[in-house]
């Protein structure tokens, strides 16, 4: 199937007062109809800039970004907002996200006016719409932020992200900030949206577990690079990259008994200075398997057993890992 | 696994029936109102001044000169016999004028380039700001006087040019708020829904920085009337008959020998209106930083409901065990409001035992942390300990003076919060900052306190100590700083550990190092630790014994097994199957409906009866206490039998 969105080779460079900081480096991705790609890494892997050059909101420096096959990486301001009619965002903070001094149907209300065409009742309808899919009353849309929980902004920041119908939402950690039962509650109500409107999403999250539960496939960054890509259950399952494996080993298992066991066959901890460079791999200073040639080659993406890995040591060091202890449990019953 | 397949539809919080903004809290102050009411009144009497003035300004009257207030001349006559108040009134007209030219040119040069440097920055912020810094640097007044000297007489021009010079304060304000308001997500946001930069500027950061705004102009508006009647008094303004309050000041001061009253009209005038503008603009800018704290605490806690729903607390059951090392007995926690009382926290009863791990679990405002604080004596001022006792090794902390507790405090019992950074001072490095507590502690030599910091660095992992040692709070990454934090808890030597979301905050990777740093200790140092957090990843891999809370109260307390294993309250179930580690990948989660209900609208029956899924009418009817279940477990479910199978022993 055509890819509804496609990065190729995307580089991002910020710059911090005298120096240039390299956010992405060269990442390719695609997101086809109706999937959902997670996106995953920790602090400073990129994962948000990634986000962020779909949405024409980061310096992309070199590489494209193709909607639908039509290149959207730089573009002035009448034909990006173009591209908002097809991709909407929902962020992290649904307290920063959400202006306090405009009322929700204030909020929900730009989009369609910024894109014009759509007369007063119509604006209310499609408000009132919005707010009614994502299970808010009506009266909600005069009122002001502050009077919503964070569960209920965050599903507010949803009905903005509908209203003009997109294709493709980009979703930057939107659970992060919630409870746990309000996250259950949003990741659901991201899943009956999907299903009903053939929505692609791109899932941003720092919690592998999140994104395993809601993704199709996954990308694993760290600090600008993809390192490991595949089917979501196999990546958490069998990863292919050291990285990934131990940011599995890393989340504790929701199981005092599985994650004692884990425990005890965990492999020795990874070292903690940090450093990078562009000719090796970026994980080889934390890598437990490292040989010299990841400290001055940059392993290539090749595929794997069921994707794309990063790595000099892939399969060898799958071998080396302790018996794995099961990633996951049944659950309480 | 039963599923609910729709959510519920979200209830509204009850909204405050008003928009009380930062005008209702202004007209809250009696400075504010005052300043208002003169201000407003001095307006209209200018501009009736036509109308109301006892005599025509300009008349002259030779045989009444320099009067006094009598009944016919109410504040006396000038030199020249004319009507002091007409002239009042009839020079504010002057004033206004030129105070409103000030501000209106000040606020059309310094808002928009303000705005357009904060908000665009690059090249042209530069330039901008450039040029603001060289106008403040030219003396003002003299600069004035040189264009006067130019087109003498010229008010207008000389408010202009007075505005030009005063600009760039304003453009600085603007521009700093600009820079802080661009950094939010709804700028981000709106960018997405479409809007263009010019169209962002007007709808979102320009209301947003109206506040600042308004506070400059106000304050300058005191500036330029001193400025104009000093222009007035120096008579470089208008022509000497027109009757401006600075020029009848002047004539007043050239003869003071014969009248001292009459400089008293005008100088009273002018010091009264600089006053009322001035105090406009400090109470102008108070009502909105209270506004924004009433906006951002309203946002993050939600509103307090005010009828408080004091709930009897059941007896609990004697929960403590023989040797623990904290026994938290009863403990209630309120809130103090102009509303009133408030309960937090409720008859909450936990104890820890001496190497034990406990894990307080439980989402955001059900107490968690506010039972921490409690015990740490670290309440804020707006929440009390309304009861309970808490007891460290035997004696009553709760209950013992602020010295005997400032000793227990870090020797006993260490803290340890969510943000490691902002605990550490950024001005010492952590060397010093470690061996003070160590000295405070331990006394000794400043040498044996700098070897003890060493090993307490050593301890918590940090791979080379002497470097750390010598770093500031803002060099370490997150994960270093939580171990600083850590070590600096560890310098009494505690028995205690509380820790609130001690990992929260981190990556993965580097909570598991921490995670497995806390596992150490407890193993070779036999530390006991009180764990706050909502992850029950955590949980499974640090705890011994759980204590879980909703809504202010304890609602189960297990073994951390059997609570995986088989949680005995609906809320422990329901938390344990919104975790996505546990669900099946793809399927929907079982979700709890709606959210924890905030403290003042706690029902009077179960709690959590509203999003409970078994609950029937007798839930609802009384408190429900915390019971015995099985071996060493308690739930505070009426229906745990039914519910779970379970054998109330």
């Amino acid at each position: 199937m055509e890819p509804l969105l496609e990065l190729r080779d995307v580089t991002v460079h910020y710059r911090r007062g005298r120096t240039t900081i390299c956010a992405l480096d060269a990442v390719s991705l695609d997101v086809r109809p109706g999937e959902t790609v997670g996106l995953v890494g920790e602090s400073g892997s990129g994962k948000s800039t990634i986000g962020r050059s779909v949405l024409g909101l980061a310096p992309v420096r070199s590489g494209e970004v193709l909607l639908a096959g039509r290149d959207i990486t730089h573009l002035p301001f009448k034909q990006r907002r173009e591209t908002y009619r097809h991709v909407q965002v929902v962020f992290q903070d649904p307290y920063s996200s959400l202006n306090p001094s405009r009322t929700i149907g204030g909020t929900l209300a730009e989009p369609l006016e910024a894109q014009g065409g759509y007369d007063r009742a119509a604006v209310r309808d499609r408000v009132r719409e919005a707010l009614e899919r994502v299970r808010l009353p009506a009266e909600a849309a005069d009122r002001y932020p502050r009077q919503f929980s964070g569960g209920q902004r965050q599903r507010i920041a949803i009905a903005r992200a509908l209203i003009l119908s997109p294709q493709l939402i980009v979703f930057d950690e939107p659970t992060s900030a919630l409870d746990l039962s309000v996250q259950a509650q949003i990741l659901n109500l991201l899943q009956e949206l999907q299903a009903e409107r053939n929505l692609s999403y791109l899932f941003i999250s720092h919690d592998l577990q999140v994104v395993r539960h809601v993704s199709d496939r996954v990308f694993v960054l760290y600090q600008g690079q993809v390192l490991e890509t595949g089917a979501a259950a196999e990546v958490s399952e069998a990863p292919a990259h050291p990285y990934a494996h131990a940011l599995l080993q890393a989340a504790p298992l929701p199981n005092p008994r599985l994650q004692r066991e884990r425990r005890m066959a965990r492999t020795p901890s990874i070292r903690l200075e940090s450093s990078s460079s562009t000719d090796r791999c970026a994980f080889a200073h934390r890598c437990p398997y490292a040989i010299p040639v990841c400290e001055f080659e940059r392993p290539e993406l090749r595929p794997s057993e069921h994707g794309l890995v990063a790595c000099h040591r892939y399969p060898e060091w799958c071998a080396e890992v302790a018996p794995d202890i099961p990633v996951r449990n049944g659950g309480p019953s | 696994m039963t599923r609910l397949a729709t959510d519920p539809v979200a209830s509204l919080p009850q909204a405050p029936s008003a928009q009380r903004g930062a005008l209702g809290t202004l007209l809250r102050r009696p400075a504010a109102i005052v300043a208002i009411a003169y201000l407003a009144i001095l307006v209209v009497v200018s501009v009736a001044a036509p109308l109301i003035a006892p005599a025509d300004p300009l008349g002259l009257d030779l045989a009444r000169v320099l009067s006094g207030p009598t009944q016919n001349n109410l504040l006396g006559t000038d030199s020249l016999g004319r009507d002091v108040l007409s002239r009042i009134l009839y020079g504010g007209r002057r004033s206004l004028i030129s105070v409103v030219e000030g501000v209106v040119v000040v606020l059309a040069i310094g808002v928009p380039l303000g705005l357009a440097a904060g908000y665009f920055r690059g090249w042209g912020d530069s330039v901008i700001s450039r040029i603001s810094d060289v106008l403040l640097a030219v003396p003002g007044i003299i600069l004035v006087l040189v264009i006067l000297a130019v087109v003498p007489r010229n008010e207008d021009v000389a408010m202009v040019a007075f505005a030009v010079l005063g600009a760039p304060s304003v453009f600085r304000v603007v521009r700093g708020a600009t820079l802080r308001v661009r950094e939010e997500l709804y700028i981000a946001a709106a960018r997405v829904s479409g809007l263009s930069h010019p169209r962002i500027v007007m709808r979102h950061v320009l209301p947003r920085i109206t506040g600042p705004v308004v506070v400059q102009a106000s304050l300058f508006a005191a500036y330029a009337l001193l400025f104009e009647t000093g222009i007035a008094y120096l008579g470089l303004a208008a022509d000497p008959s027109t009757p401006t309050w600075g020029g009848m000041v002047g004539e007043a001061s050239t003869v003071i020998q014969q009248q001292q009253w009459l400089v008293i009209p005008s100088g009273v005038t002018i010091a009264v209106t600089i006053l009322a503008f001035g105090l406009l603009g400090d109470s102008l800018r108070d009502a909105l930083a209270v506004d924004e704290r009433i906006a951002s605490s309203a946002a993050r806690g939600g509103k307090r409901a005010p009828a408080p729903v004091v709930v009897e607390n059941a007896s609990e059951p004697a929960s403590s065990r023989e040797g623990a090392l904290l026994d938290v007995r009863n403990m209630s926690v309120s809130v103090l409001s102009e509303d009133g009382v408030t309960p937090v926290v409720e008859g909450v009863s936990f104890d820890v035992m001496p190497g034990e791990t406990v894990g307080l679990i439980g989402e955001s405002g059900c107490g968690k942390s506010v039972t921490a604080y409690a015990i740490l004596r670290l309440l804020p001022p707006e929440l009390v300990l309304a009861s309970g006792q808490v007891f460290l090794d035997g004696t009553d902390i709760a209950a013992a003076s602020d010295r005997d507790f400032d000793r227990l405090r870090g020797r006993t019992l260490a803290y340890v919060s969510q943000e490691p950074q902002p605990s550490l001072d950024p001005t010492f490095t952590v060397g010093s900052q470690l061996s003070e507590v160590v000295r405070n502690h331990e006394g000794g030599t400043r040498r044996e306190a700098k070897q003890r910091a060493l090993e307490l660095l050593e301890l918590v992992e940090l791979p080379g100590a002497q470097q750390v040692a010598r770093a500031r709070a803002h060099e370490l990454s997150g994960g270093m700083a939580q171990r600083v934090a850590i070590a600096i808890a560890l310098a009494g030597r505690p028995k205690l550990l509380i820790a609130d979301e001690p990992t929260t905050a981190l990556d993965v990777t580097i909570q598991a190092e921490i995670l497995a740093l806390l596992r150490r200790l407890k193993a070779e140092t036999g530390l006991a630790m009180l764990l706050i957090t909502h992850n029950w990843g955590v949980v499974a891999d640090t705890c011994d014994r759980t204590v879980v809370m909703y809504a202010g109260q304890v609602v189960e307390r297990a073994d951390v097994q059997d609570l995986f294993d088989r949680p005995l309250h609906p809320y422990t179930r329901g938390l344990l199957e919104s975790e996505p580690a546990l669900a099946e990948p793809g399927a929907l989660l079982t979700a709890m409906p709606g959210s924890v209900p905030a403290p003042g609208s706690w029902s009077s029956g179960c709690r959590f009866a509203a999003r409970c899924p078994f609950a029937v009418a007798e839930c609802s009817d009384g408190a429900v206490p915390l019971a015995p279940v099985g071996t060493g477990r308690q739930s505070r479910c009426l229906r745990v039998d039914e519910i779970f199978g379970a054998v109330t022993a």
